[in-house]
């Protein structure tokens, strides 16, 4: 298929694009990279990184946390029947992710249940189906991938799946970048201008459930939540423009999946786990210590506002 | 965007327009004629529906039926078209939100952006259209916000921030200014700014449409006033409309109204 070829080709050429900078860093750091299955758990780094990165603004700017745990764990269902019907797992999970957020939106906006408890409802229902079916399957390990995240098992389909939705994402956040902004930042005026506010919400809660699904055999369900909340909520602490919130969203993301990677083959710990952490020790460092919105700057205004002048 | 011709077409045109929330109706039965280039105040008690009957002409609430028309045209044809910059009562507004005082008046421009040429909206603000940021500086400039206009807008006060939002109503420089509250809890220097800005506007032949709570300021400004309280309880020129008696029959509102008698006519 020449789409495969095409695919193929582009990874090939991201994958060489990163081993020059591999190159750049000492022996001792670049050694693992030799290895094929390590340049391809790198390059599945940097996409679910910078994709998380991205998303992870709206998520974080939106109040959207919740939801993205929700669907995060709808999809647990969805890779259980795949692979009873022996589908490409992401084909199913999709499809559960995306019917959950349908179903917390109808929940919502049809009774007078609210919205956190229209998540903790349908998306523990999911998870609980999801635990259910795999009871009656014998061990997989590769659903425990999908549990619990592993980079180093990557496959190439996989590996094409996340390439697939960062250029998606990356293409609808600079298509519809304006009405994406003021859809999260001002709802009602993007309904007063005219635009199609309910296809900008699904459009954006189809685009995290393609994330999502892309991050699965990297991070893991449990915590792929946290690639979606921790950048953005750092980056949010560095800056006050939307645009560089972007930016510095994506590079968290890339860094900690990275260093992450580096970390749990040194350490010869779980990846998921490992990519979590740095991303937040990130924020733990930002939180402290960024210009304005830190801990340190807002006591060192304080004591410079307090401080008895002679 | 519809040029503002010289026929008769009303600025906002409402016949039989119900609304509910849920279960419970805000609007019933409202009919009327708003004429362009004039000032009106619409006037009721919270809870009355002012908010709601221009949510219904934004199109963030559903009318039950009824028909709505601006300038002649479908609201939402108008509002893609840029006829209509709407101020809302700012209490539902992310004012977390990373994005700067001049950033957020040029979202006022994001509808209007939509007519530009596929390689201009494709790229960074620097490169949009000049006109967008001549509107915008001007926008900034009529509300005296230019010095701050590199601020995050998390970080003004009460009356800076009505102000950034009637600055972003003015820079889509639309026929049609639907204002919900632009007065509501602010400091005199600002209200008096805002007033003095909406007095121009009102001078260059821009409709203006405002919810308020301020009688003195509407019996100074305001061409023809709007009673609601669930209906149309009056509708005239403000010393008629804003006399103890008509205020009176306003606060009774529509439930106590006889049926079929009609609202006092223009």
């Amino acid at each position: 298929m020449p789409l495969d070829d095409l695919a193929t080709s582009l990874i090939e050429a991201l994958t060489a694009a990163l081993m020059l900078a591999v190159g750049l860093l000492p022996d001792s750091l670049a050694a693992p990279f030799e290895y094929r299955f390590m340049q391809r758990a790198l390059l599945t780094s940097v996409l679910v990184g910078a994709t998380c990165g991205l998303l992870s603004c709206f998520v974080v700017l939106k109040r959207w946390s919740l939801l993205g745990d929700a669907i995060s764990h709808a999809v647990l269902p969805g890779v259980a029947i795949a692979y009873l019907l022996g589908w490409p797992f992401f084909v199913g999970a999709f499809v559960t992710g995306a019917l959950t957020s349908l179903g917390i939106g109808a929940i919502e906006r049809h009774t007078r249940i609210k919205s956190d408890a229209a998540m903790g409802l349908m998306f523990t229902a999911a998870f609980a189906l999801g635990i259910v079916i795999i009871s009656k399957i014998t061990t997989s390990t590769h659903l425990m991938h999908i549990l619990f995240g592993n980079v180093l098992g990557v496959q190439a389909q996989a590996l094409m799946l996340t390439l697939l939705a960062s250029l998606v994402a990356v293409l609808t956040i600079w298509l519809a970048y304006r009405p994406l902004l003021l859809y999260t930042f001002d709802p009602q005026q993007a309904q007063a201008l005219g635009f199609n506010v309910s296809a900008i919400h699904y459009g954006l809660i189809m685009l995290l459930t393609l994330t999502i699904v892309a991050s699965l055999e990297t991070v893991g369900i449990i915590l792929v939540v946290a690639m979606l909340v921790t950048p953005g909520a750092t980056a949010h602490l560095l800056t006050d423009r939307f645009g560089t919130m972007l930016a510095i969203s994506v590079g968290v993301g890339i860094v900690s999946a990275v260093a992450g990677l580096v970390l749990s083959v040194r350490l010869d710990v779980a990846s998921g786990g490992a990519i979590v952490l740095v991303a937040s020790g990130l924020f733990l460092v930002a939180l402290l210590a960024a210009p304005r919105h830190g801990l340190i700057a807002r006591r060192w205004r304080r004591w410079r506002f307090n401080r008895p002048t002679s | 965007m519809v040029s503002p011709a010289t026929d008769g077409t009303p600025a906002l045109e409402i016949k039989g327009l119900y609304a509910a929330y849920g279960q419970e109706p805000v609007l019933e039965n409202i009919s009327l004629s708003l004429p362009r280039g004039q000032w009106t105040a619409i006037v009721g008690p919270n809870g009355g529906g002012k908010s709601s009957l221009l949510s219904v002409v934004v199109g963030s609430l559903s009318p039950l039926r009824g028909e709505l028309r601006i300038l002649g045209q479908p609201s939402l044809a108008q509002r893609q078209a840029g006829c209509i910059a709407y101020m809302a009562q700012q209490e539902r507004m992310e004012w977390d939100f990373p994005i700067s005082v001049r950033d957020t008046v040029m979202t006022g421009r994001f509808g209007l952006m939509r007519q530009d040429p596929l390689w201009r909206r494709l790229l960074p603000r620097h490169w949009a259209n000049p006109e967008h940021r001549l509107a915008v500086e001007e926008a900034l400039e009529a509300v005296d916000m230019t010095e701050l206009s590199a601020r995050p807008i998390g970080a003004l006060s009460g009356g800076q921030k009505k102000r950034v939002m009637l600055a972003r109503a003015l820079a889509q420089r639309a026929p049609i200014l639907l204002l919900d509250e632009p007065l509501a809890g602010i400091d005199p220097p600002s209200e008096a700014l805002i007033m003095a800005a909406l007095q121009r506007q009102r001078r260059a032949g821009t409709t203006i449409i405002m919810v308020t709570h301020d009688l003195a300021g509407t019996r100074r400004h305001a061409d023809q006033v709007l009673l609601i309280n669930r209906t149309v309880v009056g509708m005239g020129a403000p010393e008629e409309m804003l006399k103890d008696s008509m205020l009176a029959r306003l606060a009774v509102g529509a439930t106590r109204m006889p049926a079929g008698e009609a609202p006092v006519a223009a």
